[in-house]
């Protein structure tokens, strides 16, 4: 490691070394080519020409010898398994945001002006420090299930619960389709803390003035929130509810760490894993890469346009 | 000296806090089902770790046959669970995984920090034929899914004899970081004031003094702010891990997750290996925050 940081520091030490020798207006082009050309080589090499190569992959067959069309695409919209994997994948990227939002911006409310708000929000927050495999394993412990004999003690909290309110324990993460709602809760539970702390910020940008004349002319809080603070956190709002959705659309390490994508609960982006380095079947891993790809730009168009228009205002 | 003395914003998507704003104190919701809800959610969002870190102190045999509720009523302290975690050697040893995050964190959070600090210089500063039209492809590379990278880029690697060393997981890492970074850092060095430059190039600095002299002294909180984004980002990533580094040099987060898929009821390990994978990520967070907070309103969430 050493050694690499040394090599490294060897590299933009001669950058900044060669920089300083240009000056002037004809020195402003060789700078920027100098500054930029690490940069440049990295992403063409690393990005942008793995990139393309997959795309062209994603119509060739499983060990991208032969042309296929685009045979890979019609397995992704056809076959059993595949189309299980996409309605997954949907049901992630719609429930994920707009709860994760929605808790976000309830508590967001709730604590605002409290008196331990910096300590109420950081319980909110911490969790987007621990990593998804942490936050999975948090989870399967909640969820984990024993046999319900006697003299055998559940270990697990919702199987407690369930006990102690004179229920039978049950196998959370194998029962399909609710299992997948079950790893839902886990990114839920990730992002809250993301959507809290931004929305936050927008309701105390909001200006004090409005909140004021508001209450003047006696608006109730549902009133408040739903034509005073929501219209102003609106842009807020459209970023958070993206962003959530674009990182949901990836995950990954939530199903692998805690199902392996097995009882119906995989996703594109651990289909893609199994697909690409389990099942070596590099063209249809490659179409559910391209896939990915496809689903985000959309979201990201939205999210542009949002920006824009809030700004023409 | 004092660096800091000009403030860096950032160009969030919402403004920053209006201070005096003790009008609406009034107006918030006092009910106690407001609080009650309130408590509820904390609760929720802290339960959970906190089971599992009471678990991770409990002796194994307790772990197996109650649950860790039973802590309260008949305490019993072991820190067995993180000896046999942390220890270098052994079936269930994790502690060469922890230098493993490590070794790959550091440079995978400084290089991408420096080329992107360099890009981002040029970006905001220099002009040149051609940087607005490189600046939006570098804008608009964010978006691609690292997915669609892994396998070429994998062959790659093995065709130059990269593949299984930690060169591969630094350079994808880097590289992978780089447009989030530059954009985000480009957005922070717009915010000084042009006349600092100007004033520095008329006593006659070139490009590469005034992009260490003036410049990042005041952009320390920027850089700050990334590079805690991107410490999170490699510490508690597992898809890189798992593609380049393999299970020779894997990070604590791969090695936890092969754990998990082996011994999927080892709760005395699986519990001590997930704190142990935690705790460093949270100290960072924790004595970081203020950085990280203004990075995320700056819009520097990677997907």
């Amino acid at each position: 490691m050493l050694i690499a940081i040394a090599i490294f520091a060897a590299i933009v030490g001669s950058i900044l070394a060669i920089a300083s020798r240009f000056g002037g207006k004809r020195g402003d082009r060789w700078v920027a080519a100098l500054f930029l050309l690490p940069v440049a080589l990295m992403l063409s090499v690393g990005l942008i020409y793995p990139g393309v190569l997959t795309m062209i992959n994603s119509f060739f067959d499983a060990h991208g010898d032969a042309f296929v069309g685009v045979d890979n695409y019609k397995t992704i919209f056809t076959s059993d398994d595949e189309i299980n994997v996409l309605i997954n994948t949907v049901i992630w990227v719609l429930v994920t945001p707009f709860v994760a939002t929605g808790v976000g911006l309830l508590y967001a409310i709730l604590v605002d002006k409290a008196r331990i708000e910096a300590f109420a929000k950081a319980v909110i927050f911490l969790p987007m420090a621990i990593s998804l495999v942490g936050a999975s394993i948090i989870w399967r412990f909640v969820y984990t299930y024993r046999p319900d004999q006697p003299g055998v003690k559940q270990v697990g909290l919702l199987n407690q619960i369930l006990v102690w309110f004179g229920f039978e324990p049950r196998q959370w993460l194998l029962e399909s389709p609710l299992n997948t709602f079950f790893l839902v809760v886990v990114m839920i539970w990730i992002q809250a803390g993301f959507a809290m702390t931004v929305l936050s910020a927008a309701i105390k940008a909001i200006p004090d003035d409005v909140v004021e004349a508001a209450r003047l002319d006696g608006v109730s809080p549902w009133g408040m929130f739903r034509f005073v603070t929501l219209p102003s956190i609106r842009p807020a709002v459209v970023v958070v509810l993206t962003t959530i959705g674009i990182g949901t659309l990836k995950v990954f390490d939530i199903v692998r760490t805690m199902t392996n994508g097995n009882f119906k609960t995989n996703v594109v982006a651990n289909e893609f894993y199994t697909q690409t380095f389990r099942a070596d079947n590099q063209g249809l891993g490659a179409a559910l890469a391209v896939l990915l790809f496809i689903l985000v730009i959309p979201i990201v168009i939205y999210n542009i346009r949002q920006l824009r228009a809030s700004e023409a205002r | 000296m004092s660096t800091t003395s000009v403030p860096v914003t950032t160009t969030p998507p919402v403004a920053p806090p209006v201070a005096g704003a003790a009008a609406k104190a009034k107006t918030k919701l006092t009910s106690p089902w407001a609080s009650l809800v309130a408590i509820v959610i904390a609760l929720l969002w802290t339960i959970p770790t906190f089971g599992l870190a009471v678990t991770s102190i409990r002796p194994e045999d307790d772990i197996r046959t109650s649950g860790w509720w039973a802590f309260f009523t008949d305490p019993q302290i072991s820190f067995k669970n993180y000896e046999t975690v942390l220890a270098a050697k052994g079936a269930s040893a994790m502690g060469n995984f922890v230098v493993n995050s490590f070794i790959i964190v550091i440079p995978s959070v400084i290089i991408p920090v420096v080329l992107a600090t360099l890009a981002a210089y040029v970006f905001a500063w220099v002009k040149f034929p051609g940087r607005d039209v490189l600046f939006i492809v570098v804008f608009a590379l964010q978006i691609v899914p690292i997915q669609v990278t892994l396998l070429p880029l994998l062959k790659l690697y093995v065709k130059v004899d990269l593949a299984g060393t930690y060169w591969a997981v630094w350079l994808s890492h880097s590289t992978f970081a780089l447009p989030l970074a530059i954009f985000l850092l480009h957005n922070f060095m717009k915010e000084i004031p042009p006349g600092l430059l100007e004033a520095a190039r008329v006593d006659g600095a070139g490009h590469v003094s005034i992009f260490t002299r003036v410049l990042l002294p005041l952009l320390t909180p920027a850089l700050a702010a990334f590079g805690i984004f991107q410490f999170l980002w490699v510490w508690n990533d597992l898809l890189v891990a798992l593609t380049f580094a393999g299970n020779e040099l894997a990070p604590m987060t791969l090695a936890l997750a092969n754990l998990s898929g082996s011994r999927d009821q080892a709760w005395h390990l699986l519990s001590a290996g997930s704190f142990v994978a935690i705790i460093v990520p949270v100290i960072v967070f924790l004595s970081l925050q203020r950085y990280f907070v203004r990075g995320l309103l700056a819009g520097g969430l990677k997907g």
